[in-house]
C-alpha cells in the first residue's frame, strides 16, 4: 500500500494524542492526592481503596450491569428476529416499517429520552402510578438497542450467498432444518456482534437513562454526571479509570476475537 | 415483492400467506416493541406540545398553539428570538463539529489505511478504544485539562488568549474542543472503511493522464470515500446537534443549546408542553437537514449504517 | 426404449419475470441415464429451466414431471433431484465430510452407512484426504469436487449442474470435463448440464438443447446439431459458419442448383431436408473446415469460387483463412498437415471448393 508520508505521521500522531488526552488525564489524576480535586499534589492510590467502601458507587455498578445484561438479552432476541424477518419475508407496508427501524439511529437521544419520559408519565396516569426505575430504564434501553441489533443481523444475512440455503433445501432440509443447521450458524457472528453493540450502548448510555431513571436506579453514567456537576474529585477519577480500563480490555478482547483464523493449506 | 401464489425465495415455495405468517412471528415482536415504545412516545410529545402547562408543573388541556408561538418569539415579554437562536446555534454546533471532525478524520483514515498490515489493526484499535469509552468521562476530563492550573491554560495565558487564573472553560471553544474530541472516532470509523476499499488504480490512471495531486484527490479519491464520509457526517451531526451534556459541562449556563433547553424545560421549569415543542421542532429540523443532505449526495450513507 | 419413463418431462413451461418471458412454452423430454446439456448465452433461460426442475423456482404455466410424477406441488427438499451450484454453495461452517454427509443426515440414514457412502464418493472424485478441511481452505477445483460429491452421494434420480466449471482455469476445466463425463457414465445418473461453452457441451453431452431468449431453438445429438444446424443462430453458436444467400434456378428431388453471389452452386439436400428447402430463396451455410482451398489452376469442377486471401491466421495445428469473393466473405480452416507454408499468402488469389453435401439449407 502507499507509504505514509512524514507530515501525515505528524498530524496523525497529534490527533491520536488529542483523542487520548482526556483518557490519560483521568487516569493520571485518579492518583492525585488532592482531596477535592484541583492541581496535582502527590501520588496516592487511596481513592481506589475508598471505592470499595462507597455503597452508592457499588450500587450504581450493580444497576448498570444488571440493566445492560437484561436489556441486551431481550433486545438481542427481538432484534435478531427482526433482522432475520426483514431480510427474508415480505409484508404490506414493509418499506415504511423498515424506515421505522432507523428512527432511534437518527434522532437526537435527548428527543427520545423526553419522549419516553412523557410516555411513561402518560402510562402511569392511565394505569395507575408506578415508580420510574430500572424497569422503565430497561424498556427504554431495549427500544434503542433493537434497531442496532436488527441492522447488524440483517446486513450479515444480506451478505450471505442465497445459494447456500438453496443448497440445503436441495439436499433435503426443510425450512426448520435449514434455519438451524445452516442459516443460524452463519448468522451467529452477526448476532453476537449485535449483542455486543447493544451491551455497550446500554453501559455507556447517559441521556436516556437520565430521563427514565428513578429512586434507587442510579447507573454509573448518572452517578458520574451528578458528581462532576458538583466538582471533580479524585475518587470519581478512580471510578472513571476503572471504567476506562474495562473499555480497553473489552475493545482489545473483541478485536482479538474477531481476527479471522488463518486457514491452513489450500 | 410476493406474487399471488407460490413465490420461491431461497429454495422455499411461499405463498403470500406464508410470508405474512412468518413476518408476524419474526419481524412482528420487534416492530411492535419499537412502535409502542418509540413511535407512540414521539407522537405523544407531539400531542403534548399542543397542551398547556398546569399550575404545579403538570400539563393538560386546553389545546393551544402557544408553545409554538412562544418558540417563534412571541413570548411573554415581547418579541424575543431566543429559541430560534438556540436551534440555530445547535445546528451550527452540529455542523461545525461534523466539519472539524471531517478535517481531522481524513488524515487519520488515510494514515491507518496506509499502515503496513501488521500495524493496521493496532492503529485501528487505538481509534476504537476512545470510541468505546464512555463519552461522559471523556468530556468531563476536559475540565481538568482546561483548568486554570493546567499547562494548556498556562500556554494560553502566555499567548495572551486569556487572563491568568481563569480556566479555559466554560466557553464556546471548550465546547467545540470537547465535541470534536468526543465525536472524532465516530467519523473516523465509517470513513476508514471506505478509504480501505479505495481502488488506487483509479488515482494512478488519473495521474497518468496528467492530473496534479489536488485534482487526483478531488476527482479520483474523494468520490470513492463519499459513502463512508456521508455516513460518518450523519453519525456526528445528529447527536452533536442534540447534545446537552457537553455544552453543559464545558459551556456552563452561558451557552444554551437545544439539548440544554429541552432538559431545562423538562426537569427544571417543568414546562413539558413547551419542552415538547422544542424537542419536536428540533427533531424536525434535524430530519429535514438530513433529508436535504441525503438528496444532495445520494443515498449511499444509509447502506453503510 | 419408448416405454421407459423419461427422467424429466417439461411441458409448455412458462416463467415470467415482470414483463419478460424467461421461459416461453418450453417442451423437453430427457431420457434416463443421458447426459443432457442446456446450451446458450446468458439470459437465454437455461438456468431458470434448471432451477424449476430442481424446485428452486416455480413456473407460471406448464408441467414438470420427474420420473413420471407431477412435481409441481413437491417442494425442493422432497424432490429426488440434487443440484451442483455455480458458486458451489458449500456450507462454510461445516467440514468437507459434513458437507457431503448433509443430505444423508437429512434423510436420517444410519451413521455407518453414511460413513461408507461418503468415503466411497470421496474416493470417486478423488478428495479422500480433504475430509477435515473447511471450504475456505480449498482450491476452486477441490471445492467443485466437494460440491459434486455432496450432490452425488444422495444417489438422486437426476443431477442438475449449473455451469459448475465456469470459475476454473482452462486446463482444469478440460480435465474436469472428462472426469465428469466418466463419472456420469459410471454412475449412470441422468445429468442435466447448463453451460454457455459450446465446446464443453459438445465434448460431454449425449444430447444438447440450444436455447435462445427462453425457447429451445434446436435439440439433438452433438454431431447432428453441429453438422445440421437449422438456424443461423445455431450455426453460429456451435462453431462458426459461412452464410451465403441463394435463389433456386433448377430443382431436383434431392438437390438444387442455386444462384448466389459467388456464382452457381449445387446443393445436396441430404436425409431430412428442412422445410425451407422447398422455398425459392434460402440461406446456405457451410462450415469453414469443409471449405477447401485449391490453387488457381484447379478451378475445374462444380462449386468452385475464385477468392482472394485477405487474412491468414496461424493457430498451431490449424491455419484459418479469411477470404473474399467480391462482396462475399468466406472463412476456411485447414489442418497444418504439412510443415511450412501451405502455399497461400495474404493478397494471393485462390480457388475454394464448396462441396455440395456440405452446403446446408437454413430454416431462417
Amino acid at each position: 500500500m502507499r507509504r505514509v508520508s512524514l507530515p501525515l505521521w505528524l498530524i496523525s500522531g497529534l490527533l491520536y494524542i488529542f483523542m487520548y488526552a482526556p483518557i490519560a488525564v483521568v487516569i493520571v489524576f485518579s492518583f492525585n492526592s488532592a482531596k477535592h480535586g484541583g492541581p496535582w499534589m502527590g501520588f496516592t492510590t487511596q481513592w481506589y481503596g475508598k471505592l470499595l467502601d462507597s455503597s452508592d458507587k457499588i450500587a450504581a455498578t450493580e444497576n448498570t450491569i444488571i440493566l445492560a445484561v437484561v436489556s441486551t438479552a431481550i433486545a438481542t432476541v427481538l432484534g435478531t428476529l427482526l433482522g432475520y424477518g426483514l431480510s427474508r419475508y415480505w409484508f404490506p407496508g414493509k418499506k415504511l416499517f423498515s424506515l421505522l427501524m432507523y428512527i432511534p439511529v437518527v434522532i437526537p437521544d435527548i428527543v427520545m429520552a423526553v419522549a419516553m419520559l412523557a410516555f411513561f408519565d402518560l402510562v402511569s396516569s392511565l394505569l395507575g402510578w408506578f415508580n420510574m426505575g430500572l424497569t422503565t430504564m430497561t424498556i427504554a434501553h431495549i427500544t434503542f438497542q433493537i434497531p442496532f441489533v436488527a441492522i447488524v443481523v440483517r446486513s450479515r444475512l444480506v451478505g450471505m450467498d442465497p445459494a447456500i440455503e438453496e443448497a440445503a433445501h436441495d439436499l433435503g432440509a426443510s425450512t426448520w432444518q435449514t434455519f438451524w443447521g445452516v442459516t443460524f450458524p452463519l448468522m451467529l457472528p452477526g448476532v453476537l456482534a449485535g449483542a455486543m453493540l447493544a451491551f455497550t450502548l446500554s453501559l455507556d448510555d447517559f441521556v436516556v437513562s437520565f430521563f427514565t431513571t428513578g429512586p434507587g436506579a442510579t447507573t454509573l453514567p448518572i452517578l458520574i454526571y451528578s458528581s462532576v456537576k458538583r466538582g471533580i474529585t479524585p475518587d470519581i477519577n478512580a471510578l472513571s479509570t476503572l471504567i476506562v480500563l474495562a473499555s480497553v480490555v473489552g475493545t482489545v478482547g473483541v478485536t482479538l476475537l474477531q481476527r479471522p483464523r488463518q486457514p491452513s493449506g489450500g | 415483492m410476493a406474487k399471488k401464489k407460490g413465490e420461491v425465495k431461497f429454495g422455499e415455495q411461499l405463498t403470500v400467506g406464508g410470508h405474512l405468517s412468518r413476518s408476524v412471528v419474526t419481524s412482528g415482536p420487534g416492530i411492535f416493541w419499537v412502535t409502542v415504545f418509540l413511535l407512540v412516545p414521539l407522537v405523544w410529545i407531539g400531542v403534548v406540545s399542543f397542551l398547556t402547562r398546569g399550575e404545579v408543573g403538570g400539563y393538560g388541556k386546553p389545546f393551544t398553539f402557544e408553545n409554538y408561538t412562544r418558540f417563534a418569539g412571541f413570548g411573554f415579554f415581547g418579541f424575543d428570538l431566543l429559541y430560534p437562536q438556540i436551534i440555530f446555534r445547535s445546528l451550527v454546533l452540529g455542523a461545525g463539529t461534523a466539519g472539524f471532525c471531517m478535517l481531522a478524520a481524513l488524515p487519520l483514515a488515510f494514515f491507518i489505511a496506509g499502515m503496513p498490515a501488521r500495524y493496521k489493526n493496532t492503529a485501528l484499535t487505538l481509534v476504537l478504544i476512545p470510541f468505546w469509552t464512555n463519552l461522559l468521562i471523556r468530556t468531563y476530563a476536559w475540565q481538568i485539562i482546561l483548568a486554570p492550573e493546567s499547562p494548556i491554560t498556562h500556554l494560553a495565558v502566555a499567548l495572551g488568549l486569556t487572563t491568568a487564573g481563569s480556566p479555559l472553560y466554560p466557553s464556546a471553544m471548550a465546547i467545540y474542543i470537547g465535541m470534536v474530541c468526543d465525536y472524532l472516532p465516530f467519523l473516523v470509523l465509517p470513513l476508514y472503511s471506505s478509504v480501505e476499499k479505495i481502488d488506487w488504480s483509479i488515482a494512478e490512471a488519473a495521474s497518468d493522464l496528467g492530473a496534479d495531486k489536488l485534482r487526483v484527490f478531488w476527482h479520483a479519491i474523494l468520490p470513492q470515500v463519499t459513502p463512508g464520509l456521508v455516513a460518518g457526517i450523519v453519525l456526528v451531526f445528529i447527536p452533536a446537534t442534540g447534545q446537552f451534556v457537553i455544552p453543559d459541562l464545558l459551556g456552563g449556563a452561558k451557552t444554551v443549546m437545544m439539548g440544554n433547553a429541552i432538559q431545562q424545560q423538562f426537569l427544571q421549569s417543568r414546562d413539558w408542553p413547551f419542552g415538547s415543542a422544542i424537542a419536536f421542532i428540533g427533531m424536525g429540523i434535524v430530519l429535514v437537514g438530513l433529508w436535504v443532505y441525503a438528496r444532495f449526495s445520494g443515498e449511499k450513507g444509509g447502506e453503510l449504517l | 426404449m419408448a416405454s421407459e419413463i423419461p427422467a424429466i418431462e417439461v411441458e409448455n413451461l412458462v416463467r415470467r419475470f415482470g414483463d419478460v418471458e424467461a421461459l416461453s412454452h418450453v417442451n423437453v423430454t430427457i431420457r434416463k441415464g443421458e447426459f443432457f446439456s442446456l446450451l446458450g448465452p446468458s439470459g437465454c433461460g437455461k438456468t431458470t429451466l434448471l432451477r424449476i426442475v430442481g424446485g428452486l423456482d416455480m413456473p407460471d404455466e406448464g408441467i414438470v414431471r420427474i420420473g413420471g410424477t407431477d412435481a409441481r406441488e413437491i417442494p425442493a427438499h422432497k424432490r429426488p433431484v440434487n443440484t451442483v451450484f455455480q458458486s458451489y454453495a458449500l456450507f462454510p461452517h461445516l467440514t468437507v465430510y459434513d458437507n457431503i454427509a448433509f443430505g444423508l443426515r437429512m434423510k436420517k440414514v444410519a451413521k455407518p452407512e453414511i460413513s461408507e457412502r461418503v468415503k466411497k464418493v470421496m474416493d470417486l472424485v478423488e478428495i479422500t484426504p480433504l475430509g477435515n478441511r473447511k471450504p475456505a481452505q480449498l482450491s476452486g477445483g477441490q471445492k467443485q469436487r466437494v460440491a459434486l460429491a455432496r450432490a452425488v452421494v444422495n444417489e438422486p434420480q437426476v443431477l442438475l449442474l449449473d455451469e459448475p466449471l465456469g470459475a476454473l482455469d482452462l486446463k482444469l476445466r478440460k480435465q474436469l470435463q472428462v472426469e465428469l463425463l466418466q463419472l456420469q457414465r459410471r454412475l449412470k445418473i441422468t445429468f442435466i448440464y447448463v453451460t454457455h461453452d459450446q465446446e464443453e457441451a459438445l465434448v460431454m453431452s449425449d444430447r444438447i438443447a440450444v436455447m435462445r431468449a427462453g425457447k429451445i431453438e434446436q435439440m439433438g445429438e452433438a454431431e447432428s446439431l453441429y453438422e445440421h444446424p437449422h438456424t443461423r443462430y445455431v450455426s453460429q453458436f456451435l462453431g462458426s459458419c459461412n452464410l451465403i444467400d441463394g435463389t433456386v434456378k433448377r430443382r431436383g428431388p434431392k438437390e438444387a442448383i442455386v444462384d448466389s453471389i459467388v456464382g452457381e452452386l449445387r446443393v445436396e439436400f441430404g436425409q431430412n431436408p428442412p422445410a425451407a428447402a422447398q422455398r425459392d430463396k434460402f440461406t446456405l451455410a457451410i462450415r469453414p473446415e469443409k471449405v477447401t482451398l485449391c490453387r488457381l489452376d484447379e478451378s475445374a469442377g462444380e462449386n468452385r469460387v475464385k477468392v482472394r486471401v485477405d487474412e491468414l491466421i496461424y493457430i498451431g495445428s490449424e491455419t484459418h483463412y479469411v477470404l473474399r469473393a467480391g462482396e462475399q466473405r468466406l472463412t476456411a480452416e485447414a489442418m497444418n498437415v504439412k510443415v511450412g507454408s501451405q502455399g497461400f499468402d495474404i493478397g494471393q488469389e485462390a480457388i475454394v471448393y464448396l462441396p455440395a453435401a456440405g452446403l446446408l439449407v437454413l430454416d431462417d
